[in-house]
């Protein structure tokens, strides 16, 4: 059963969403992708489905390559830890146009529920912050969600990282595409990119 | 400290220029690395660059899914790196036959030719095996004139055929590393 006062994730997801306008949003591996595909389908989401604790590296090539446009990332707690070097990167970096989002049910939802790092010790924000991320936050409610939404379109007041409390619920998967050269190509295609 | 044996901070080798110029030519734009001494006059030479971007890593994997990103957002980047950090990356190199971009990476070659750290023979001597299990095609230079060519037929099928390639640099390139107290 879900704690109380928990977030649900698709409602944080698509309220993050809704007024993306030109936002590339990165989803990493797991219920953060189909988070993404459920608040709808879209040029610019780069989904993944593996690659395991790549998804902020991911998002900080493609906000290098193009800084005047907005770059999110959104994960889950599990896969974040993975990668949790990349926040070093990415605090060094300090790319204005990216966005962090960890989706944090303390648990790995996919292989069962097992706990992972954040039920017990570690303190998302505060390593992010440690790393250089000066504006890492919390952010606890749904209004909250809809007054941070807007500054996800900043491209020069980053990088921001949000940890966000959700409930553990597994939901029903929304599959994105798995197709891999039709994700990648899209994006770049969405971006005037042509095939080689 | 530690020096190579060909001191390349005093006498400049020219193949790192070499390499520089080449990935110029190619319009590399992110350098990913975690340092490694053979790779210390090329790091030197994009950190210097206006047009290169050099990204510091915590470690090697992180570098391939950067540039799987820096492909999605239209741009081309090389990762450098020494071989102990090929076996970092393994899981990650999946990125490279999913998106088949044209992932470049720079390898100097440790745990080979005259290596005084034991603790390096294991990871160099799978190097090669490893690329090739992970679907990455491998060119090897081991001497300072066919740098240039080497590394341009790697640039070249990576960027224009988006075949993944990897280089490595032999140690008898770069020099076995001298420890001195």
């Amino acid at each position: 059963m879900s704690k109380a006062n928990l977030l649900e994730r698709r409602s944080v997801v698509s309220g993050l969403l809704t007024e993306r306008k030109d936002a590339i949003v990165v989803g990493g591996l797991g219920a953060s992708t189909y988070d993404i595909a459920a608040a709808g389908d879209h040029d610019r989401n780069f989904y993944l489905w593996g690659a395991m604790g790549g998804a902020v590296m991911i998002g900080l090539g493609i906000a290098l390559a193009q800084p005047e446009l907005p770059v999110v990332v959104i994960t889950g707690d599990g896969e974040m830890l993975m990668g949790i070097g990349s926040l070093a990167t990415v605090g060094l970096q300090k790319p204005g146009n990216l966005t962090i989002v960890v989706l944090d049910n303390e648990v790995y939802g996919e292989t069962g529920g097992q706990a992972s790092h954040t039920a017990a010790t570690v303190d998302l924000v505060g390593v992010a912050r440690s790393c250089g991320i000066t504006d890492a936050r919390i952010i606890a409610t749904m209004a909250d969600i809809e007054a941070f939404a807007p500054s996800i379109q900043g491209v020069s007041s980053g990088p921001r990282f949000v940890s966000i409390k959700i409930d553990s619920a597994n939901l029903e998967r929304v599959l994105s595409s798995r197709d891999r050269t039709f994700i990648v190509t899209r994006i770049r295609g969405a971006l005037g990119f042509g095939p080689i | 400290m530690h020096a190579r044996a060909d001191a390349l901070t005093e006498n400049a080798a020219s193949w790192p220029e070499d390499i520089f110029a080449i990935l110029q030519r190619f319009d590399v734009r992110q350098v990913p690395y975690v340092p490694d001494a053979g790779h210390s006059q090329l790091i030197e030479r994009v950190l210097g660059s206006p047009s290169m971007r050099a990204v510091p890593l915590t470690t090697e994997e992180e570098g391939v899914a950067l540039l799987a990103g820096a492909w999605a957002g239209g741009q081309r980047g090389v990762l450098l790196m020494q071989s102990s950090g090929v076996g970092n990356c393994v899981n990650m190199l999946s990125l490279t036959q999913i998106f088949r971009f044209p992932f470049l990476t720079l390898v100097t070659m440790r745990g080979e030719w005259g290596e005084f750290n034991p603790w390096q023979v294991p990871m160099g001597s799978s190097t090669q095996g490893v690329f090739e299990l992970s679907g990455i095609k491998v060119l090897r230079a081991s001497h300072p004139d066919e740098v240039r060519e080497v590394v341009e037929a790697a640039a070249g099928q990576a960027y224009d055929a988006c075949t993944p390639t990897a280089v490595l640099l032999s140690q008898r390139l770069i020099g076995a590393k001298v420890f001195t107290k």
